[in-house]
């Protein structure tokens, strides 16, 4: 502890502890004789659970290390546990189909782990560099997990596609943070914000402002910057995958809130521009995109894609309620995810899996519990009241409608209208379609995942409160 | 003539966008892809050198020397990634990663 409070880094104890302990499975993996996979999975999981704790007992209250750099606060510590608890997931949902598929190896849960280093360093970015730094060992990781199966063509075309796509984000935030330092003269948030309520914004800086957040909806996927999606989430293991669209995409979420929010709060109208741009592109290409795919993760991807416009509608409020909206909104995403995918994971014949929505054929007639959770998954990505996905959608929409973006909302109903075709038309298949070959019996982690899933959205009314109270608290630590 | 900042931030810009046109208009070779990238970060070194003498203030030298380190990490895990797809496909022309559309 001494050496902590020399260090000035109390507040990232969870990060140091996460970082040390995946060094210290990595040796573990690479010095024990034999398949050391098992071992390292279990003690992944227990350092995540270690790092959870850790975060929540960090105490109440703003608290920051590495002299301003890094923050942690009510924001910080509520999406971090969403981002360990997503990387958990992911870990979990591996386990079986890696040791079917052969393709078991003991550096899948580290590099989980050191990309759940970056997310966290992300979360709590409090500076330009952090921000960086923190991004890129998020990123790194997370190519690597792409290509993860080195034998597998489609999942190292996959890895490279999303390299360099991620290599030109990466780039393209810089150039931004390097004229944001040069206009402000600063790299430090709080710092940035001062200079700005001082001298307001030029043309310089919100250059800077429009390549941070190119850089930014790139990690978020959101359109313009998309196109990796689809060939990614198609080509990377289902698990991977999975781990994709879940905590990595909540994080980086949360540092678009945390720099748009303490950056460049006070120059809202320059940003709010361009995220509704953003929101009402993703919103629309994720709709009309996903009516045409046959790939079940593919048609996830386009999901995913329109579920970020969702999210940003809320951001672009520029509001509390707004950060609000879109932090409920990414916690009902990120269960949502998770348990869809499981069901994907359970679409598996005589050993191996199939992905076409075809194969999901008459469903409902071999195996009702997998059909109804599926079916309930899909009613409430489409925003079906009474379930989870419904609340999502009505927080960030009523944060819109209060800034008085009228247009926004509205354009944002009608393609959640029209993304339902494509929700419901799964919905027929499994309950209407003459019935397919039976699916394999599934795995117990993929089970419980998926059932779990399935209760929370449709058992989420019943404890909505105390969610929305700490998203509005997360909210509010901000401003 | 003296060189001052904005000539600094005039050769920045236009590496940048070659870096950019690289990654884009490139149809032949992953390896000038990886090139591009490497283009695009040292420009923005560039800029942080130059804003950090100009404003008399050290913190974008720091950052510059993260950049490198940074950009020497991402260079190997591209060439990695690289390797395993040559090794699966016997090629690494642009125009042949085309498995998935997109």
């Amino acid at each position: 502890m001494w050496l902590l409070e020399q260090a000035d880094a109390v507040a990232a104890l969870p990060e140091i502890l996460l970082a040390v302990l995946s060094l210290v499975l990595l040796m573990y993996g690479v010095f024990r004789k034999g398949d050391a996979s098992d071992g390292v999975t279990i003690g992944a999981l227990i350092a995540l659970g270690l790092a959870a704790l850790l975060v929540i007992g960090g105490g109440e209250g703003k608290a920051l290390a590495f002299h301003g750099a890094f923050v942690v606060d009510t924001f910080a510590r509520l999406m971090k546990v969403l981002a360990l608890f997503g990387s958990a997931v992911a870990i979990a949902l591996s386990v079986h189909f890696m040791r079917r598929d052969g393709s078991q190896r003991f550096e899948y849960p580290i590099l989980i782990l050191l990309a759940t280093v970056g997310m966290m360093m992300m979360i709590s970015a409090n500076n330009l560099i952090a921000l960086y730094m923190g991004l890129e060992l998020q990123s790194l990781s997370l190519y690597v997990l792409a290509a993860i199966n080195r034998d597998s063509a489609r999942a190292s075309e996959a890895g490279l596609k999303y390299f360099v796509l991620g290599a030109l984000s990466s780039g393209m935030l810089l150039y931004g943070s390097s004229l944001v330092y040069g206009f402000t003269g600063s790299t430090a948030f709080p710092q940035i914000a001062e200079s700005l309520t001082a001298h307001g914004a030029g043309v310089g800086l919100v250059f800077g402002l429009v390549f941070i957040i190119a850089g930014l909806a790139f990690k978020i996927s959101a359109v313009p910057f998309h196109m990796w999606t689809p060939d990614v989430y198609e080509g990377a293991p289902t698990p991977v995958t999975a781990f994709f669209a879940a905590a990595p995409k909540v994080a980086a979420m949360a540092l678009l809130i945390r720099v748009m929010v303490s950056a460049f709060g006070n120059v809202v109208p320059d940003w709010q521009q361009i995220l509704i741009f953003v929101a009402i592109a993703s919103m629309a290409l994720g709709s009309f995109a996903a009516i045409g795919q046959n790939n079940i993760k593919r048609l996830l991807a386009y999901s995913s894609i329109g579920n970020m416009g969702y999210a940003l509608v809320g951001l672009a409020a520029g509001t509390p309620e707004g950060v609000q909206g879109t932090v409920v909104y990414m916690m009902i995403y990120m269960i949502m995810t998770l348990g869809t995918f499981a069901c994907v994971l359970a679409m598996r014949r005589r050993g191996h899996m199939v992905e076409e929505i075809s194969d999901l054929a008459g469903l409902a007639r071999n195996n009702k519990g997998l059909a109804f959770v599926f079916a309930m998954l899909m009613f409430s990505l489409a925003g079906i009241p009474p379930l989870a996905g419904f609340f999502g959608k009505y927080f960030v929409f009523l944060a819109a409608v209060k800034s008085g973006l009228y247009l926004l909302s509205v354009i944002g109903v009608v393609t959640s209208v029209i993304g339902a075709y494509y929700y419901l038309r799964i919905v027929k298949i499994i309950y209407f379609d003459e019935p397919a070959e039976r699916f394999d019996a599934m795995d117990g982690e993929v089970r419980l995942v998926a059932y779990a899933s399935g209760a929370f959205t449709v058992l989420f009314v019943l404890f909505a409160n105390p969610l929305i109270e700490l998203a509005a608290q997360a909210a509010k630590s901000l401003y | 003539m003296e060189i001052g900042l904005s000539h600094y931030l005039t050769v920045a810009a236009i590496l940048f966008t070659i870096g950019i046109f690289g990654i884009f208009l490139n149809r032949k070779n992953v390896i000038v892809i990886l090139m591009s990238v490497e283009l695009m970060l040292l420009a923005v070194n560039i800029n942080l050198v130059a804003f950090s003498t100009a404003l008399g203030d050290l913190v974008g030298q720091v950052f510059a020397l993260l950049v490198l380190t940074v950009a020497a990490g991402e260079a190997a895990i591209g060439l990695a990634i690289l390797v395993t797809y040559f090794r699966n496909r016997g090629s690494i022309a642009v125009e042949d990663i085309n498995m998935m559309k997109g």
